[in-house]
């Protein structure tokens, strides 16, 4: 968490440069991704599969800024930090496995 | 052994009662970021379901080598593709304009979640005229987004003037069995994940309206402290998050 900063009258002074700093990036992240979904045609299978991958690597990016930020979760402990994203990385990694071993099964099944 | 803490920068109520303060927050706050976590897991088994689900259905250019996807057209046998769907916007009938109102509600849900924190950095200074003033910026998007999103079901469930053939019936719109877009699960999860999502945002605007009222009354102010705007601000945060994610593999993937 930042100091707090007074001015010369014992004010505190508002620390949120940082915070809208973050708002642009989330707001220039979400423009990239809709100017990604007109441009890129989906209409062959490569581009259908770079439009999908480079639309996760830019949630992700999104997701690290508002719980990094927003949350605050980066200025906390590193016990904290790791409580909160361990699971989640769990998570990650058992879906990326299940799709990666079994995803072409679904497709016999049905 | 953990004996009292000796260190007085920590503040008296940040304490738990073996005199320790695990991870350096609160139990009220560390308890909302286990909550989060588990809020976590069901959202990402709903959309892993979403995602599962989907791939199992042909798309339109398995079923249709060579066609295009500008002719794209809505069909029970295949996954209808987002940017067809999503494509109207309030008081602008008729235009087509994929994927434009979600990308609105995306806008005021990142811009709430900016108030939020500026209320939670005006806490920090114990500014209580700042605080309200962002909480109020707060409660207003969220009232918005939920505003938005009901039009949009609206539209979902009332469909468009062309509808579609469903055993020889022209259908329009969707509902739990039917739906003019494409197969009947896609318009259970667009019902169940964006709902679920929208009950969190309702959740999340009750509880900032307590909040307000209690900043306005001057009861954190007594207190002496703003960290209840900080745990609501973490909920409410992790609120925008997953619509982060609904709005990647609901609507653009």
């Amino acid at each position: 968490m930042a100091e707090i900063v007074y001015d010369k009258n014992g004010n505190a002074k508002p620390q949120t440069k940082a915070l809208w700093r973050v708002f642009w990036i989330l707001l220039g992240i979400t423009a990239v991704e809709f100017l990604i979904a007109f441009t890129v045609s989906s209409d062959t299978g490569f581009g259908k599969w770079l439009k999908i991958s480079l639309f996760i690597i830019l949630t992700f990016v999104k997701s690290f800024y508002i719980v990094g930020t927003f949350m605050h979760l980066k200025d906390e402990v590193k016990s904290l930090i790791w409580t909160i994203v361990l699971p989640i990385i769990f998570v990650v990694w058992f879906i990326a496995a299940l799709v990666y071993f079994e995803g072409s099964y679904i497709g016999e099944v049905r | 052994m953990a004996t009292a803490n000796s260190s007085t920068s920590t503040p008296e109520r940040l304490m738990w009662q073996g005199g320790i303060q695990p991870m350096k927050v609160g139990y009220g706050k560390l308890m909302m970021w286990i909550f989060l976590l588990s809020d976590t897991f069901t959202f990402s088994a709903l959309l892993i379901s979403y995602g599962l689900v989907r791939f199992s259905y042909p798309s339109f250019q398995d079923l249709n080598p060579g066609v295009l996807l500008k002719d794209f057209t809505f069909s029970q046998e295949w996954w209808p593709t987002p940017e067809a769907v999503f494509e109207a916007v309030p008081f602008l009938h008729g235009i087509s304009l994929p994927l434009v109102f979600v990308g609105i509600m995306t806008f005021i849900l990142i811009f709430s979640s900016v108030t939020m924190v500026l209320a939670v950095e005006a806490g920090h200074r114990m500014d209580k005229a700042d605080v309200e003033k962002w909480m109020l910026w707060t409660i207003l998007g969220g009232i918005t987004f939920l505003g938005s999103q009901a039009w949009e079901w609206n539209h979902f469930i009332h469909g468009t003037p062309e509808g579609s053939m469903i055993d020889g019936v022209q259908f329009f719109g969707a509902n739990l069995v039917h739906n003019q877009y494409g197969p009947t699960a896609f318009a259970d999860f667009f019902f169940f994940i964006t709902g679920f999502h929208g009950t969190h945002v309702l959740s999340g605007v009750i509880l900032n309206i307590l909040i307000f009222y209690n900043t306005a009354n001057g009861v954190y102010e007594k207190r002496g402290h703003y960290d209840m705007i900080e745990k609501v601000g973490l909920y409410w945060h992790f609120v925008d998050l997953v619509w982060v994610f609904v709005f990647t593999f609901f609507y653009l993937v």
